[in-house]
């Protein structure tokens, strides 16, 4: 990255001091308040909510913080440790929406990094109508949550639905559960994912592997290689800063799951589909409790940055 | 490549486009049914009889006022996009171009909030805007989102790739930085410009979890947050609920088909020099 600053800073000569002589007669460029002035206007929105939202939540996080109440004391870690502590009256819904994330995560990830490489690999030779398919694919995940949401709750009713009347026209059980109940709830919302979301990594997938040297590929060939072997020796290794990038994204993506659970499966069975972000919101805007909330968000934070950093440390030792 | 080959490839490409599709297609068809006939089974493929059930119903109701909340989703994008615009095209500018104290320290800052996950900021943020007594308002799902570090990175990486040389003749012209941004490196941005501009549109057209909770009168919902609204008075009603879903479709369709090639290699460039 600071190659590519220098790089930028380099066509740029420095302000000249007062009284020097500017290049080449030209009158001064601007005074050393330039810079700031350009910045001012973002500087301003990423200072009140980029920046503030950071320190204001660690203090949120260790007030107890209710945002009906005129009195919020200082209660240190207590909002930390009630989230590890079995008796205390939020742990258990708290667990329970992180179980609810960690499933979706775990099954929804593998499939998000297989399923639009697979994707990838079947657009990537020039062919004709290659736009049109690669633009269908995508279609879905222009269109927002609360639509999909919606479109797929009808989908998936249980007697209403086109799933359950398909898979019964085939001759196939007509009357699953598919958002009422486990583990039905947990295909719904996967297949909810994988179906509106793979489109968008497939292009991302689509432009690292046109950066793949054909070369790479002609010198496999003639070692002999098969397609299998070009594509376990060329092209994913090719791929690697792209998966990297893919699989993080997609972890931060699905850990942050709300619209789907809300609207489709809206927490069914029970609260077993409840998402840590549903419970964040819920703590915090509904019960009112911002302290408590806002330690939630922290923890959760933490996981999420934790496991960024463990994947680009996994993939750099690879790399070795 | 074989013919046989070929084909298999075709086949298996177009079964994917159903698969993508129908579901669209299926939302399109129930938003023209009668009541009746969306609960008929097997289903009827064509709507039998045609009907503007869906769409009377919700564009004829004062309690779910569907319209205003269309207008609201269109106002905000809007206002949203063309504030990311201006301000992150400055900020970048000053980035890419120029050199002053702190510079690197602020672009890593910036940065370095691209790796903080958005809803972990929601509650402080929400506290925030009830300060600024933004809450139930315009503003507030205009502009905390315009704070993204997203746009700032991305227009910065493309005005790096502009050859300084550009801006040379205007420098002995004797230009100052302002009119070297709006004159020489705007218009040479113009395909970065509309990418950006199209990506925060569809954002802020799209959001739901932030407007569900910060927006509380019925009149004030943008789109997807009255859709919410619509399920719960219409229960079971498909044809209307799905005339609201088409209506929240139809803007972020059109511009994707328009812009399809722009908002899919914004994405891929994003992807790869992210």
């Amino acid at each position: 990255m600071a190659d590519v600053i220098e790089v930028g800073a380099a066509h740029r000569d420095a302000p000249p001091p007062a009284g020097s002589k500017t290049r080449g007669g030209a009158t001064n460029r601007g005074s050393r308040a330039t810079p700031y002035l350009f910045l001012a206007p973002y500087l301003v929105l990423f200072g009140v909510f980029g920046l503030l939202p950071i320190i204001f939540g660690l203090w949120l996080s260790v007030h107890q913080w209710d945002l009906q109440l005129p009195n919020r004391p200082f209660v240190g870690l207590d909002n930390y440790k009630d989230l590890f502590d079995s008796d205390s009256a939020i742990y258990g819904d708290w667990w329970s929406s992180v179980r609810a994330t960690g499933i979706f995560t775990v099954f929804s990830v593998p499939l998000l990094v297989a399923v639009p490489l697979g994707l990838a690999l079947l657009l990537n030779r020039s062919f004709p109508g290659r736009t049109f398919f690669r633009a269908v694919y995508f279609a879905p995940y222009v269109l927002g949550v609360a639509v999909i949401g919606l479109l797929w709750r009808f989908l998936l009713d249980a007697n209403l639905g086109l799933v359950n009347r398909l898979l019964g026209a085939v001759g196939l059980p007509s009357d699953t559960p598919w958002v009422t109940d486990v583990p039905w709830a947990w295909v719904s919302l996967v297949g909810v994912t994988v179906w509106w979301t793979s489109g968008f990594n497939a292009v991302i997938y689509l432009a690292g592997l046109q950066d793949i040297s054909p070369e790479l590929y002609e010198a496999a060939r003639m070692d002999g290689a098969n397609g299998w072997q070009r594509f376990r020796n060329v092209t994913l290794p090719g791929l690697r800063p792209v998966m990297l990038f893919v699989l993080t994204t997609t972890i931060l993506a699905s850990a942050n799951v709300f619209g789907q659970s809300y609207l489709i499966t809206q927490g069914a069975p029970g609260q077993q589909t409840r998402t840590v972000v549903w419970r964040i919101v819920d703590e915090g805007l509904r019960d009112n409790d911002a302290g408590r909330a806002a330690a939630m968000s922290i923890i959760f934070a933490l996981a999420l940055i934790v496991i960024s950093i463990v994947n680009f440390r996994f993939f750099r030792f690879r790399e070795d | 490549m074989t013919t046989l080959r070929r084909s298999g490839r075709y086949a298996v490409l177009v079964l994917l486009a159903l698969v993508f599709l129908i579901p669209l297609l299926w939302m399109v068809i129930t938003s023209v049914k009668t009541y009746g006939d969306a609960q008929r089974i097997p289903p009827s493929i064509v709507p039998n009889p045609f009907s503007t059930h869906g769409y009377d119903q919700i564009l004829g109701n004062t309690a779910n006022p569907v319209l205003r909340w269309f207008l609201n989703s269109m106002l905000a994008a809007t206002l949203h996009a063309l504030l990311v615009l201006v301000t992150a095209s400055m900020a970048a500018y000053a980035l890419a171009r120029m050199r002053f104290r702190g510079r690197g320290l602020l672009f890593a800052l910036i940065v370095g909030t691209l790796f903080i996950p958005p809803t972990s900021l929601i509650i402080p943020n929400f506290v925030i805007a009830d300060r600024l007594g933004w809450l139930d308002t315009l503003l507030v799902i205009t502009v905390p989102g315009a704070a993204s570090a997203f746009g700032v990175f991305f227009l910065r990486q493309f005005f790096i790739s502009i050859p300084a040389e550009l801006e040379e003749a205007a420098v002995l012209d004797g230009a100052n930085q302002w009119q070297i941004f709006v004159r020489v490196l705007l218009p040479l941005s113009k395909p970065a410009l509309a990418t950006l501009a199209v990506l925060s549109f569809l954002t802020n057209w799209n959001d739901f979890l932030w407007p569900l909770y910060v927006l509380f009168s019925p009149e004030r919902l943008t789109l997807p947050t009255g859709l919410g609204l619509l399920q719960g008075s219409y229960n079971t009603d498909y044809p209307v609920i799905m005339a609201g879903a088409v209506l929240a479709s139809v803007p972020v369709l059109i511009l994707f088909v328009a812009a399809q090639r722009h908002i899919i290699q914004g994405v891929s460039r994003s992807g790869l020099k992210g």
